[in-house]
């Protein structure tokens, strides 16, 4: 059944992105484990400009976010438009390009931000050079993934290349935006815009970086993967529509929220959190066409890893988009923002979600794409379960130290004066800041454990021969 | 409905089987959502306070057409003085906004206080949008890992400052803040801060000539922990503001 693949589809350029997303899961999840270790005991910062919290915290975003993220995007996109399209790529060339482009948009990054040079927008650090740079690449990602689907073999364009196509409109039009600055030397610019105006278009880049990149981007993974590797098809077609729509029309407007109580005119926030409450009705039409999937064929979680993966994933994008619309509401914002509370927030997105799906959509990708089985089963186990511990102990974590920063910043004494100082509060989170980053080298070490999972698949597969013989068996008709 | 059976049986149909229409069709959905946000803020009067009442902003008759600080006889003499409303930075606080910037300071501090009772007691009046309405990029933060800097300038003398950025532990033990030592060891490029005041100008922050004339007389000399503190201690003493009005509904 799978004979003449390799011949008919461009895998070398998936395999490679696979791999490489793997090792910029390790990478990124390493300096976030140091950044949280920073500020749980700061004597890490070691007084060096390189490695201090300040210029290593974008080296982190960036890593897991561009690095790992993109390369997850990549090599899955492409592989799902070859499958659901049943046609090689429009171009090997420009596939080969994306590759090198966004691997040398990586190491930029590693380079330049460590030496502080920044936009200082949050997850649009990267300087002019760079983002002309990434904004060429990223349209040529688009313009080849568009191609392909152009002169596709089937009559109907698949649920997950929606999402894709939606989510390469969107980055285009937020990175295009939101990096608009005057450059004033080779590696600094001002933005454009200022003050309220650069408030109100950077956080609507940061939520839609969310919104599409590390949701819609991932959604579409999970409509290709999750019926895959469940081997049963879509719940819901019609859900998927409504969902679709809902989420490329609603997600625009959150950013706002990120915003309440600032000096932005009160009725951008209000609306932008009004959107956000609205949201959890795609969001959960999301999550549940993918969970019910499954529907009939739950006893596979017990002995599918793989899919053990992708529901957890489901599970967590669930809960984060409740959460989410939650802590959009005025008199909760006004507890949780600022508060350790957000960054659990994005953990649990990132983290159960992004992370969970990306993992089990290369443990699919590794045996299809290498023509065997993977090097160890139990290991995938064995991750799946320290990702998920990792996980819920940084959450947790993060939950009760912002609640609690939240709670001691407006507490009052009986003689009507604030009953803590600032640096009180950052004294109590210490033991949180300490589990966070134990919660996060747990989560290191099922990476680390995965990344030795997939390289001993590899060599499996080259003493095996298989990718060979898979290469060497006629193409299909 | 007329029509005889077609093989298109609906617009959601007609978009799945057509590659650029559907781009384009989810083009449009998804430019909806920021045009309505964003473009009513560069329209709307009431985005800045300083239209309700100009004083906020400093020479607000003719922006530009005054240096706020020139050196005659290697002596510096102030056009402006703290409360006579915003203003661009000078070159000396530029170069110390340039170092915030580049050593992620906005990943910890907010520069952004909330029209809470709490935050008004320990930061000072709610922030407006007319405070950093020449700040590019803005620097209002999401997270408080420190506290908020908004209002810090004249809250600390210049000496803490400095010793706290040397070393945080030394007068706040149980901080977290990493150390800056390496700020005492460069000088501020007065080249360099022209271009970037010049690059500023031209895309709308109203220095006047003068201003950037000026720029390496006011640096010389200055190492970046100067140029740091100076940018701290002016966050928050530019504008005089009347607990009496509402700036903001």
């Amino acid at each position: 059944m799978e004979a003449g693949l390799e011949q008919k589809y461009n895998f070398d350029v998936v395999r490679w992105f696979t791999i490489m997303a793997v090792v910029y899961l390790v990478v990124g999840a390493f300096v976030g484990v140091w950044i949280a270790s920073e500020l749980a005991w700061p004597f890490l910062n070691f007084d060096s400009p390189y490695i201090s919290f300040g210029r290593l915290r974008p080296v982190h975003t960036n890593a897991v976010i561009f690095a790992f993220g993109g390369c997850v995007l990549m090599a899955t996109a492409f592989y799902t438009v070859q499958r659901t399209c049943g046609v090689r790529l429009w171009s090997d060339k420009l596939a080969w390009f994306v590759f090198w482009g966004w691997n040398a948009i990586i190491v930029l990054a590693v380079i330049t931000l460590p030496l502080g040079f920044t936009q200082a927008k949050e997850y649009a650090e990267l300087e002019w050079p760079i983002d002309i740079l990434i904004a060429v690449v990223w349209l040529a990602f688009s313009f080849n993934f568009m191609m392909t689907i152009a002169k596709r073999k089937t009559s109907h364009i698949y649920v997950s290349n929606w999402f894709f196509l939606g989510m390469m409109v969107m980055i285009t039009y937020l990175h295009v935006v939101n990096s608009l600055a005057i450059p004033v030397g080779l590696f600094k610019s001002y933005s454009v815009f200022s003050g309220v105006q650069d408030a109100m278009i950077q956080w609507w880049w940061g939520h839609n970086a969310v919104g599409f990149y590390l949701t819609a981007g991932f959604l579409g993974i999970m409509y290709y993967f999750v019926p895959k590797q469940a081997n049963r098809p879509i719940y819901s077609y019609r859900l998927s529509v409504i969902h679709f729509w809902a989420l490329m029309f609603g997600y625009v407007w959150l950013g706002a929220h990120h915003l309440q109580y600032t000096a932005l005119p009160d009725w951008a926030g209000s609306l932008g959190a009004a959107v956000s409450l609205a949201m959890i009705i795609p969001s959960w039409g999301g999550a549940v066409n993918g969970m019910m999937t499954l529907s009939g064929a739950w006893d596979k979680l017990r002995t599918d890893y793989v899919l053990r993966f992708l529901i957890i994933a489901l599970a967590f994008y669930a809960m984060s988009t409740f959460e989410g619309p939650v802590m959009s509401l005025k008199t909760v914002n006004a507890l949780s923002h600022y508060t350790d509370w957000t960054v659990g927030h994005v953990h649990s997105g990132a983290l159960g979600w992004v992370a969970g799906i990306s993992i089990g959509a290369i443990y699919h990708l590794m045996t299809r794409l290498w023509h065997t089985e993977m090097y160890s089963e139990k290991l995938v186990n064995f991750h799946f379960w320290t990702a998920t511990i990792g996980t819920v102990i940084y959450i947790v974590a993060m939950w009760v130290s912002g609640i609690m920063q939240g709670l001691m910043w407006r507490a009052y004494d009986e003689f009507g004066t604030l009953a803590y100082t600032f640096v009180e509060s950052v004294d109590a989170m210490h033991p949180y800041y300490a589990m966070r980053a134990i919660g996060g080298m747990i989560f290191l070490f099922g990476a680390i454990v995965m990344l030795f999972n997939i390289l001993m698949t590899v060599r499996k597969s080259v003493s095996e021969g298989s990718l060979n013989k898979a290469r060497a068996l006629p193409a299909a008709a | 409905m007329a029509e005889p059976k077609s093989k298109v049986k609906s617009f959601q149909e007609w978009m799945e089987v057509r590659i650029w229409g559907l781009v384009t069709v989810t083009a449009v959905v998804l430019s909806i959502g920021g045009l309505v946000e964003i473009v009513p803020l560069f329209y709307m009067k009431n985005t800045f306070e300083h239209n309700k009442y100009p004083e906020l902003i400093w020479n607000h008759d003719a922006p530009g057409s005054v240096p706020i600080v020139s050196v005659v006889d290697g002596k510096e003499q102030w056009n402006w003085k703290a409360g006579d409303g915003v203003r661009p930075y000078t070159a000396l606080e530029l170069a110390g906004r340039d170092i915030y910037q580049r050593e992620g300071c906005y990943t910890c501090h907010s520069q952004m206080i909330r029209p809470f009772r709490d935050e008004k007691e320990r930061y000072g009046h709610y922030s407006l949008a007319s405070e950093s309405a020449f700040d590019h990029p803005f620097q209002w933060g999401s997270k408080r890992t420190g506290p908020d800097l908004a209002r810090v300038g004249g809250k600390y003398s210049d000496e803490w400052q400095r010793v706290h950025l040397r070393r945080p532990q030394s007068v706040v033990p149980e901080s977290v803040m990493p150390a800056y030592p390496w700020l005492d060891k460069a000088r501020v490029d007065g080249g360099k801060i022209q271009r970037h005041m010049k690059g500023l100008q031209a895309i709308g922050v109203p220095y006047a000539d003068g201003d950037i004339e000026a720029a390496p007389k006011l640096v010389e000399g200055k190492t970046e922990m100067d140029a740091l503190v100076t940018y701290l201690q002016v966050l928050g003493t530019m504008a005089t503001l009347d607990e009496s009005k509402v700036y903001r509904e």
